[in-house]
């Protein structure tokens, strides 16, 4: 790392784009592997920060800014963008220079963006990046004559072929000067007094520099939420002023609303005019093709469950491979501390806390990778907004966004990477909805309880000829896991977090080849911020539950007696009449317990509580199972389980939220406490309940 | 000759229009579908209907953009006759 003196002389160069224009395969090829990933103060928007060496060795820090449509904010992510282009972030310095990425197939929209970012008098070179689709779909651009227009450099580029990648260095390499053209758009005249008036007062009362003045001037006068927003920034005869000009424009019968937007894209219009030629075929382009099947009223359903299939098939069978590989390293590890230490709790501690702790994180990471990887591939390739067009209308019946389907779809997996997908959702209040139900959905990690209840207690019985009876009720506890997810959601949308039906305006980009090194990075970044997140915690949180399992000592006791009268033993009995109606008895306690740090604990703890010697080896192991089958209740001569207490049992862990890394992740995430204890107390009270009622008529059932 | 008001979900896939206006909608979904390029004057095609038949895809200024049909209730268009 360097140290602090030579990040302030370093250029500070920030990289903005159109979503989907490849601003970011431009930053990977820009940056190389130099990157790395942190977040902006206050906020959970990721700030991805590179370096870029010229010819000539010396360096500059790129910044990537999220990708945006303007520098009017909407998303969190679009507010950072702007904010950063305006010097208003903390530990963020104002670029020197900004590169934007325009979307060389898609020009008008995307000079929207750069017309207000010239307006900025910021340096500005402009990448004129998929030039090969352009000149594909028939579009000619002159690049002298659009780089006269605009008064900046351009550079064509193709990012995902790398090409224009050093005439882009070199020309961001020279010290650039601003737009050499003043703003060439034209607003209405009654608009342009007031905004110049405007801005006279914002320089003189608020010491705002010209182009910075020139903005707030604009948004104050024209966007429909500045004045309410921020009017503690404003002096009060300005925010007075304001209030006057709205009333004149108004009377003069003027869209005060559209009219910026509108004065913006009769330039580009101009521009566009004077700078391309299209020959664009008429027809279909090979994209509709594709679309025509992806977004087929039946096909289009069949093939996007197809997708999900393969995917969760394959994160389940390919991450099983190296999680037990990581797995059998920890054990190994933790075998050669055994051999290597003196007996005594340090290695105890060691070998129980440390390393099975550091074990518990690091075994998800294999389907944490998986799932980046193929939502990366889902993502690059143009699917993903296609999986929520297709999926709005399901969305939208509970009041959320299409754009939730994903983040509760990877839930299945790992609640953790759900809850960090959610960062593409635009309203916070939708987003916070998805996080809280998001880990209802049945993750992997419960698919080891489920899997030794239903082989320990559901009859092997044939259903209806193909149907098996314990497959069935597995696909009846991950079907309780959705409808829980998407019935609170509804709820919540209703009462708590009520907010108007989220807008779905979202940008269908053409289908394209992925680029691997794009979607291996991402891939990478993600699941690292994954074990920084969540990593810590965990470990924390282990190491309190051996200490709790492991003390007070006893002389000579078998590892059953012991857990029994540990702590953890102990609380479980404490904890037992609070549990009883739901028909647990004090060695589920003890599971439940153990079952905080995450859920498949509940296996190993089972197999200490039973004398299993290597716990481990419990969840395949047939002698678990029997010692289940065959305990008895010393005081009433009754089975302890039944296959009403597994049920019971499983609904239990379908609700109830019993992950710290979920907790952990959830308050990273929300950047506070509230949401994740809440998420705690009404996970906790809708399972008890829930397990209540099915417990008491399981009862009944049972006696009738 | 009066027209009357259509607006951008009422047309049939394959059926291009001109915008006229943004009319109803909260301020944020019209800034929205302003910037994204539904300005007055512009062309928009609309392509198809989600499988569930909502939302919809419209072709605007060379690019594909979904919105849902109350969305789309919102903006107001004339029957392009030149095309």
């Amino acid at each position: 790392m360097n140290s602090l003196k030579t990040e302030i002389k370093l250029r500070h160069i920030a990289i903005i784009g159109n979503p989907n224009a490849g601003k970011t395969t431009l930053f990977n090829a820009l940056t190389g592997m130099r990157q790395k990933v942190g977040n902006y103060p206050g906020v959970t928007v990721e700030k991805k920060e590179g370096r870029i060496i010229f010819e000539d060795g010396s360096e500059a820090i790129l910044l990537d800014l999220p990708g945006t449509y303007s520098l009017t904010a909407n998303s969190p992510d679009e507010k950072i963008a702007t904010d950063v282009l305006l010097g208003r972030v903390d530990h963020t310095p104002l670029p020197e220079l900004v590169v934007c990425v325009v979307d060389a197939s898609n020009l008008e929209r995307n000079l929207y963006l750069i017309s207000q970012i010239i307006d900025n008098r910021l340096p500005v070179v402009v990448a004129l990046n998929m030039f090969d689709v352009a000149e594909r779909d028939g579009l000619k651009i002159d690049i002298q004559k659009l780089s006269a227009e605009l008064g900046v450099k351009v550079i064509p580029t193709v990012g995902s072929k790398s090409l224009g990648i050093e005439e882009l260095k070199a020309a961001i390499a020279g010290h650039v000067e601003p737009s050499s053209r003043s703003r060439q758009w034209i607003l209405p005249a009654p608009v342009q007094e007031e905004c110049d008036e405007l801005k006279g007062l914002l320089q003189q009362m608020h010491r705002l520099p010209e182009p910075i003045a020139f903005h707030e001037a604009i948004v104050l006068l024209t966007s429909p939420s500045a004045l309410s927003e921020h009017n503690d920034r404003y002096a009060p005869g300005l925010i007075e002023h304001v209030k006057r000009d709205h009333q004149k424009l108004d009377l003069l019968g003027i869209d005060r609303h559209s009219v910026v937007v509108e004065s913006r894209y009769e330039w580009i219009k101009r521009v566009c005019s004077a700078a391309t030629v299209s020959h664009r075929r008429r027809g279909m382009s090979a994209s509709d093709k594709i679309d025509q099947i992806l977004t087929h009223r039946v096909w289009g359903f069949v093939i996007f469950i197809g997708l999900m299939t393969i995917m969760f098939q394959s994160i389940f069978s390919w991450a099983n491979v190296p999680m037990e590989l990581l797995g059998d390293g920890f054990n190994w590890v933790g075998a050669q501390v055994y051999a290597l230490m003196p007996a005594g709790d340090l290695r105890d501690l060691i070998i129980n806390g440390a390393i099975g702790g550091a074990g518990a994180v690091v075994t998800f990471f294999p389907q944490i990778i998986f799932l980046f990887l193929f939502i990366g591939f889902l993502e690059d390739t143009g699917y993903m907004a296609r999986a929520a067009f297709i999926m709005d209308r399901l969305m939208s019946k509970v009041g959320l966004h299409g754009k939730s389907f994903i983040p509760l779809l990877s839930s299945f997996a790992c609640a953790i990477p759900g809850i960090m997908a959610t960062r593409t959702i635009e309203s916070r209040k939708d987003r916070l909805v998805t996080m809280l139900v998001a880990p209802l959905v049945s993750c992997s990690a419960r698919l080891p309880v489920y899997a030794l209840m239903i082989a320990a207690f559901i009859p092997r019985k044939t259903v209806l000829g193909i149907f098996s009876l314990p497959g069935l009720t597995l696909v009846a506890m991950y079907l309780l896991g959705l409808t829980a997810a998407l019935s609170m959601a509804w709820v919540f949308k209703k009462t708590l977090l009520k907010s108007e039906a989220p807008a779905f305006i979202m940008e269908l980009p053409p289908y394209k080849m992925p680029s691997f090194k794009s979607v291996l990075l991402h891939m990478w970044e993600r699941s690292l911020l994954f074990l920084k997140r969540a990593g810590t915690i965990i470990l924390g949180v282990s190491i309190v539950l051996w200490f709790l399992a492991t003390y007070p000592k006893l002389e000579h006791a078998s590892p059953s007696e012991q857990l029994n009268q540990s702590f953890a033993g102990r609380a479980g009995h404490l904890i037992e009449p609070i549990i009883k109606p739901l028909g647990f008895d004090w060695k589920i306690g003890i599971g439940l317990i153990g079952s905080i740090l995450q859920r498949e604990v509940f296996v190993s703890t089972m197999g200490t509580i039973y004398n299993i010697k290597d716990a481990k080896q419990a969840r395949g192991n047939v002698s678990l199972r029997q010692h289940l089958q065959q305990d008895v209740d010393p005081v009433s001569g009754l089975p302890t389980f039944t296959a009403l207490t597994a049920i019971c049992l499983m609904v239990y862990y379908v609700l109830a939220m019993q992950c710290m890394s979920t907790v952990a992740v959830v308050r990273r995430e929300t950047n506070g406490w509230k949401w994740p204890l809440f998420q705690i107390g009404y996970m906790t009270a809708l399972a008890y309940s829930v397990t209540f009622i099915i417990y008491r008529i399981g009862l009944v059932l049972a006696e009738g | 000759m009066i027209m009357p008001k259509v607006t951008l979900n009422a047309l049939i896939p394959g059926e291009r229009c001109v915008i006229e206006r943004i009319e109803s909608g909260t301020m944020s979904v019209r800034q929205r579908l302003l910037e994204m390029g539904l300005t007055k004057g512009t062309n928009v095609e609309l392509i198809r209907f989600a499988p569930m038949g909502d939302p919809i895809e419209i072709s605007v200024r060379g690019y594909r953009l979904s919105l849902r049909r109350v969305e789309a209730e919102s903006v107001i268009v004339s029957k392009n006759s030149h095309q």
